[in-house]
């Protein structure tokens, strides 16, 4: 059995309350799991951590999660699983663990992933942490859970961003990818919008107007130390990060339209990269930094385009539709999710690159702001309740939808890099 | 004439609809104008302040003769509205641009912000670089009519600043607007 060790750095130790989760959905060929509840003593932390497991899976769209109350024999150890009973159950995997006191105040979490058809392990770990890590442990066995099944690394460890709205406070958020301990790491009384994480994951780039203005900040969410990238006359916003961290696209006004700028980490070299006299936003970079796709109405109406950051002439991406905004590139590079708007609808798509397919996956009707998940299969992307802006999670293909939900008016959401 | 008349009654009522709503939000301005972690500005300080440059506004001219204030003066009314995702000065706001057009050129000293704005549909980036485009355009209008450009700043807020937030098409034609602020108003 392997034996891990995790120590973890949390360094925004308040906690607001945690985002609702709230499924919606459900689709057929899904890998059927039981997940059995772990053996876990009341008081060592509120959160279960075999129900943090089956959320997570459940919310990736491959697991189908069983009901496990019926089943005779609850096991906890290896020698405690009784085969027939899962294959009864038609469970092809089946998980079962404990978490109990360790040395120094810490806890020992133990899992075990198994292959009910072969009877055998697929993986097991043990984790000695402290209760406050509990949450990571759970989102890190999903991760191994979902790789083992599909073959693909998970992405429940990483983390999102987004903004929350309570009466008139803005609140720049960084939370677990399920929503679960979010943390502020800006607050204002004027609008944020647009946060985008540097690739490394150690920075947001992101549109305050604090100064009555829109401006670009970038702040270290490991030092909460934050510079302007960008103050030019006008407006500055929607920054995106080239895949090295190294320049960010931009967009400035100077005065005039909207036009894409390039401009270094540290808000030197700034240099135009579009022209002309129609709006250019939105940028966002492919994966191997060769274009830089953007929001255009060059067309006459809004459309999505893209452009070498060399520079030279754009080359239209969309056409179907009168507006076609918000494109962001898959992390594989294969996909662009942007929002198309259709009889009046704001709905999410999803385009295979090389085929120029492209189809809506979201049934509400104001949907903004779509992005992957770095594993490409998963979109996040913001949505309205009557007046109210919530947080959807989609499976990319659209099957599978969970909503997280917090009080207030939450927007702007953007999924982070691959945990490290 | 008579679809004008009918029109700007509409546009009257809806105003008086909406001032009704701003009554509501009328703590916002105060607490906008204290930011107190971006500004650093003390708040109890800065509202005082403003009281008191408003007195002495109030001491220097007669308020009365302020056309800019004056409710039966055209130049009192501030806001042009726009179709969704357009751009275009509509012809029944000619009026109120020329007018202001005018005053600017008579008062070299006066400065505005085009302040633009736009429904809360659709993108918030695209929609940022949509209320820039509306104040541009206004801008433009009032260059044609002899406003150097030093007088005049664009600025937009995008949908971040609706002045309406219910999900109804007169809410959002309210908020698809460009406000003329002269430098000194807020």
């Amino acid at each position: 059995m392997t034996r891990l060790l995790l120590v973890f750095l949390f360094l925004f130790p308040a906690i607001s309350h945690a985002l609702d989760i709230e499924i919606v959905g459900g689709a057929a060929q899904q890998i059927p799991i039981a997940v059995v509840p772990f053996n876990q003593p009341p008081g060592v932390s509120p959160e279960s951590v075999s129900t943090i497991v089956a959320n997570d899976l459940r919310r990736s769209g491959f697991f189908r999660l069983l009901e496990t109350r019926g089943v005779a024999t609850q096991p906890h150890e290896l020698s405690e699983v009784k085969y027939p009973e899962w294959s009864a159950l038609q469970a092809q995997a089946l998980t079962i663990g404990k978490v109990e006191p360790s040395s120094g105040g810490h806890v020992k979490v133990t899992f075990r992933l198994l292959d009910v058809l072969k009877q055998s392990q697929l993986a097991g770990m043990e984790f000695d942490v402290a209760p406050t890590q509990l949450r990571k442990t759970a989102h890190k066995i999903a991760d191994i859970i979902y790789e083992k099944l599909t073959g693909e690394p998970g992405v429940f460890s990483t983390r999102i961003t987004y903004v929350n709205k309570t009466g008139k406070h803005y609140s720049l958020v960084v939370a677990d990818a399920d929503g679960g301990s979010p943390q502020t790491v800006l607050s204002s009384t004027e609008p944020i919008i647009s946060p985008a994480w540097s690739p490394d994951g150690t920075k947001l780039a992101y549109v305050s107007f604090e100064k009555k203005k829109p401006v670009i900040f970038v702040q270290s969410l490991t030092s909460g130390q934050r510079y302007v990238l960008a103050n030019f006359k006008g407006n500055n916003s929607a920054p995106a990060w080239s895949p090295d961290g190294k320049r960010l696209a931009i967009v400035l006004t100077h005065g005039g339209n909207s036009r894409l700028s390039l401009i270094n980490a540290d808000g030197t070299g700034m240099q135009p990269l579009s022209s002309g006299s129609a709006i250019d936003t939105e940028p966002d970079w492919s994966p191997d930094g060769k274009w830089i796709y953007f929001t255009s109405d060059r067309g006459g109406s809004p459309q999505i385009y893209k452009i070498s950051p060399l520079g030279g002439d754009a080359q239209r991406v969309t056409f179907e539709g009168s507006y076609n905004v918000s494109p962001h590139v898959s992390p594989d590079g294969k996909w662009l999710t942007y929002i198309r708007r259709d009889s009046g609808k704001f709905q999410v798509a999803v385009r295979e690159l090389a085929s120029g397919q492209s189809q809506v996956i979201s049934d509400s009707t104001q949907d903004e702001s779509p992005s992957f998940a770095p594993n490409s299969r998963m979109i996040i992307y913001a949505t309205s309740v009557g007046n109210r802006g919530i947080l959807s999670v989609t499976s990319a293909d659209g099957r599978v939808k969970q909503r997280l939900s917090e009080m207030g008016d939450v927007r702007e959401p953007s999924w982070g890099p691959a945990a490290n | 004439m008579n679809k004008q008349l009918i029109g700007s009654v509409l546009l009257a009522a809806l105003l008086v609809a909406c001032s009704s709503k701003q009554v509501k939000e009328e703590p916002k301005a105060a607490v906008e104008e204290k930011s107190p972690a971006v500004t650093a500005k003390a708040p109890e300080a800065a509202q005082p302040q403003t009281s008191t440059a408003q007195t002495s506004a109030a001491n220097d001219q007669n308020v009365s003769l302020n056309p800019l204030k004056d409710p039966n003066n055209i130049l009192s009314k501030r806001s042009i509205y726009f179709d969704f995702d357009k751009d275009e000065v509509k012809a029944e706001f000619r009026p109120l641009v020329e007018a202001h057009a005018k005053y600017l050129v008579a008062h070299p000293d006066a400065k505005v912000a085009l302040q633009g704005n736009a429904d809360d549909r659709g993108s918030r980036e695209y929609n940022l670089a949509l209320g820039q485009r509306r104040s541009v355009a206004v801008k433009k209008a009032m260059n044609v009519l002899g406003v150097n450009d030093k007088q005049i700043e664009t600025v937009s807020y995008g949908e971040e600043k609706p002045r309406c937030s219910d999900k109804t098409e007169a809410c959002w034609a309210e908020n698809r607007r460009v406000d003329v602020i002269y430098s000194g108003e807020e």
